[in-house]
């Protein structure tokens, strides 16, 4: 038995240790808005919070995260920083297909969480392991600006 | 009420509000001008006032979950915030070719779905005529009532009964508002499921659950089309969470069932794993001599011979032998994979005959039809629910995932969710195909383009040529230069190939839109003037090519990127490309840095297009241009290299995707048209990759006539 802390819920999960953390999330919990893009940590679709931290959870074993706390897509909203993302990316219309946008959103909230007010090579840098195939990146950028109150405008090419 | 050719749809039922929900219908399948359109399937209106709108087609991204409603709703004179949208069934009898392809949603609906809203408009005030004993003059709409010139007016929900018991309107007899008028088209609005999305809320096709559901990987062969010789199962049955495994025997259809081994599992997880354990053997013969370095060699035999003719104006050898000065160059292409970031996935339930399939897919009639085929089925026994899909990029044309789905689940005896593998939608994608040019032209004394030859060698599958691989003109070079001509050599490939947004456009683009920089600057001209001029060259008809619409977005580019004065620090340089595709004229400009170890990225790029006299809803449409936009860079560092038959590269570490740090500013511009408003999916990116090329020809020298396009091939050609 794993014991894992999951948006603020003790759950209790008959699987070995190795496990990983998204197939825990999607098939065993139920939790679908972490999502599957790659599997090796290289496209950023699975990322959720371990502590606070963006972890990719397709490489995460369910026994390294024990007793740790996990949040994921669905409960980013409990945070004033969640909320304030969420609405971000409504506003500006930032989604296509959307399907790594649970993704971008967790990246982009560890890395206010840490820094409010990015600038532009702060968000390159904490969003390099995202990828949207959409290339929805020009309103991801402007959404983590409006997100922290900032002016919009990429100033990295000026 | 009825006749023969029309029939009523009164549809009663229970809405989400618990009120009474009545839907409008008819069905006239004797006008010739229209398809069937059945407004009780997509137009429900509760008494309390609810307006639900079905969108009929599949969500890829591409907006039209929110596009095409728009334009119902529009004709309808209901508030959009007062609307609804629910995914239409699959059901093109009633609903029309319901597919996600060619940037053709908006070009086939445009007028359609208008027609839709203003019939159950015209049944509303029908009703409310009625009622007060007066005529339809007497009345008008807004917001969601009616209203008679007494003062006296009717929310649509009180109206709603009376009107769906009403004869429907003759299609013909309706007067569509005047653009001038629109308050929804034209107007910006977010996507329909955006708020949902960014809950983490289920409801893309790999979200799906149903009653007992079992998760499937489905393993196929390495090498295209080689068969299953035999496989040991013991080891992998033994592997924990495995609840089965079997081998199917495909049925020699590429787009569908393939030899394979599913392993069925209590979670994806624990199927995935077990495929270390299973030891196929594989008649891996086909793929012997299928390479890419075999293929280059081979075009480049084929080059220099004729090839077929495609098209063919004027004598393009006498014209060559005239011109003041002649050049040729060699281009090529690589073959690509689509990568959508939610891989390839089907849930399926198979009862008897009765099948339920759930998946996200860009033709769902297709994967029904498939689903029947392959199951020896009716097809009315096949159901196909169209779950919203993590992009499609054309990967989901194809249906092969439906068919893998439906004969696991049925022999497996459980429904079951088949998720591929990325490395699994890496090794079976249907590739853009790759190809390889020759291109030759003359330029008169005045540096006037008065010669042109392209020769493209592509793949054939037997004597066809294989899906998408085609070489096409699209109606410029054929317009605008005196004489030309377009041949076609084909080489037998097993590579399986197939539509990449932007088909056939995505390669072709890059190959000529370099050339005509390499013209431009031979002749000594600037690359903007020098298709201008080509482009006013332009007598007589250019099939469906008008120069005219290509010479306003050129000009219109031209100024927003300030072309004529540009800003451009040490390393930087901008170039220019136009293209015509999918019905859209677009023409950008890029500006990019090369760096000294010959690292390029793209700062800017300025976009003009033209789709015509309408954009449904801008804030989507620019960012279906932003979007096409750095897809097309993106795509200039990938490709896919076959080697014995198989795709070497498996996963994103090895075909690279455009992330954050590379993506550019990119600044988009509609040019309105008098034309009929066409899709915006595609037409966009085309012309990037060789804006791109040409910019970092203008920054550092390198002319690299190859994709991808890597530091090291611009090094080389800087070395010259
Ligand atoms: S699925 Fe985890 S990084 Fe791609
Ligand atoms: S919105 Fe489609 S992958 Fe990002």
């Amino acid at each position: 038995m794993i014991s894992l802390v999951i948006n603020g819920a003790r759950r209790s999960l008959d699987l070995p240790e190795d496990f990983p953390l998204l197939w825990a999330l999607r098939d065993i919990l139920g939790l679908m808005g972490t999502k599957f893009g790659c599997g090796i940590a290289q496209c950023g679709a699975c990322t959720v919070h371990v502590d606070g931290v963006a972890v990719r959870a397709c490489i995460t074993e369910v026994g390294s995260v024990a007793g740790s706390r996990i949040t994921t897509i669905e409960a980013i909203a409990d945070t004033p920083i969640g909320t304030a993302l969420q609405s971000a990316w409504l506003e500006l219309d930032v989604v296509q297909c959307g399907y790594c946008q649970a993704g971008q959103i967790m990246s982009a909230g560890a890395l206010l969480a840490e820094n409010p007010a990015p600038d532009d090579a702060s968000i390159d840098a904490a969003m390099a392991g995202n990828i949207c195939r959409c290339a929805t990146y020009q309103r991801i950028r402007a959404a983590i600006k409006l997100a922290s109150r900032q002016p919009q405008a990429d100033r990295r090419h000026q | 009420m009825t006749t023969v050719s029309r029939r009523l749809f009164l549809q009663i039922g229970a809405g989400a509000t618990g009120a009474l929900v009545v839907g409008f219908g008819w069905s006239d399948t004797a006008a010739a001008d229209a398809r069937p359109m059945l407004l009780g399937n997509y137009v429900s209106i509760g008494i309390d006032g609810t307006v639900t709108v079905r969108a009929p087609n599949p969500e890829i991204g591409q907006g039209v979950k929110t596009s095409l409603p728009m334009l119902i709703a529009e004709e309808l004179d209901v508030d959009w915030d007062r609307v609804r949208v629910e995914m239409a069934p699959n059901d093109p009898q009633r609903f029309g070719q319901q597919d996600a392809g060619g940037s053709m949603s908006i070009h086939r609906n445009y007028t359609a779905l208008r027609r839709v809203g203003a019939a159950a408009r015209w049944m509303l005030v029908d009703a409310a005529a009625r009622q007060l004993n007066a005529s339809h003059g007497e009345f008008s709409t807004a917001h969601g009532r009616v209203h008679h010139s007494s003062g006296r007016s009717f929310d649509y929900g009180e109206l709603a009964v009376a009107a769906s018991l009403l004869r429907p309107p003759d299609p013909k007899s309706l007067v569509l508002k005047d653009p001038a008028k629109f308050s929804i088209i034209g107007t910006s609005r977010r996507g329909v499921d955006s708020a949902r999305i960014v809950r983490g809320e289920p409801l893309f096709g790999i979200d799906m659950t149903i009653p007992d559901m079992a998760y499937a990987v489905y393993v196929k062969a390495p090498v295209f089309g080689a068969r299953l010789l035999r496989c040991e199962l013991a080891a992998a049955r033994a592997e924990r969470g495995i609840i089965d495994v079997f081998t199917l025997k495909g049925q020699g259809d590429r787009h569908g069932l393939q030899d394979g081994i599913a392993i069925i599992a209590s979670s994806w997880w624990y199927a995935q794993a077990a495929r270390a354990k299973l030891e196929p053997l594989w008649d891996t013969a086909i793929g012997v001599g299928h390479d890419s370095t075999r293929y280059r060699d081979k075009a480049h035999s084929l080059l220099a011979k004729p090839g077929t003719m495609l098209e063919e104006k004027g004598d393009v050898e006498a014209a060559l032998a005239q011109a003041a000065q002649r050049l040729t160059a060699d281009y090529e292409v690589p073959f690509l994979a689509h990568a959508p970031l939610e891989p390839q996935n089907c849930t399926a339930r198979v009862k008897g005959d009765s099948v339920e399939i759930w998946a996200p897919t860009q033709t769902p009639e297709e994967g029904r039809q498939l689903v029947a085929r392959t199951l020896g089925v009716a097809p009315d026994s096949v159901v196909v629910h169209m779950r919203r899909a993590g992009g499609g990029f054309g990967r989901r044309l194809e249906n092969d995932y439906m068919a893998e789905a439906a004969s696991i689940a049925r022999h497996a005896g459980v429904p079951i969710k088949l998720v591929w593998s990325r490395e699994d939608d890496f090794a079976h994608d249907f590739y853009r195909t790759a190809s390889y040019h020759r291109l030759r032209a003359g330029l008169d004394k005045r540096g006037r383009i008065s010669a042109f030859a392209a020769h493209g060698v592509t793949f054939a599958h037997g004597s066809e040529v294989a899906q998408a691989a085609g070489i096409e003109g699209n109606g410029f070079e054929s317009s605008v230069v005196p004489a030309s001509r377009l041949e076609q050599s084909l080489i037998p490939t097993i590579v399986p190939t197939g539509y990449l947004r932007a088909p056939v456009s995505n390669g072709l683009a890059f190959v000529r839109e370099c050339f005509w920089d390499e013209l431009a600057l031979a002749a000594n001209m600037d690359p903007v003037a020098f298709r201008l001029a080509a482009l006013s060259n332009v007598g007589g008809s250019g099939g469906s090519f008008d120069a005219a619409r290509m010479r306003a977005v050129l000009e219109a580019v031209a100024l927003r990127s300030n072309w004529a004065r540009p800003r451009l620090a040490k390393g930087q340089g901008m170039g220019v490309a136009c293209y015509f595709s999918h019905s859209g004229y677009f023409a950008e400009v890029a500006r990019v840095r090369v760096d000294a170890d010959g690292h390029w990225q793209v700062l800017n790029v300025w976009v003009a297009g033209d789709i015509g006299s309408q954009i449904v809803n801008p804030l989507a449409a620019r960012a279906q241009v932003e979007g096409a936009v750095m897809d097309g860079i993106g795509s200039m560092h990938a490709e896919i290299t076959v080697v014995n038959g198989a795709a070497i590269q498996t996963n994103f570490d090895a075909f690279p995707l455009l992330r954050m740090p590379e993506a550019p500013v990119v600044d988009v511009e509609f040019v309105m048209s008098a034309a009929a408003p066409t899709g915006l999916g595609e037409p966009a990116l085309p012309p990037v990759l060789p804006a791109v090329a040409n910019a970092i020809h203008a920054a550092c020298g390198a002319r690299v006539r190859q994709l991808p396009l890597t530091a090291a091939r611009i090094q080389a050609a800087r070395r010259g």
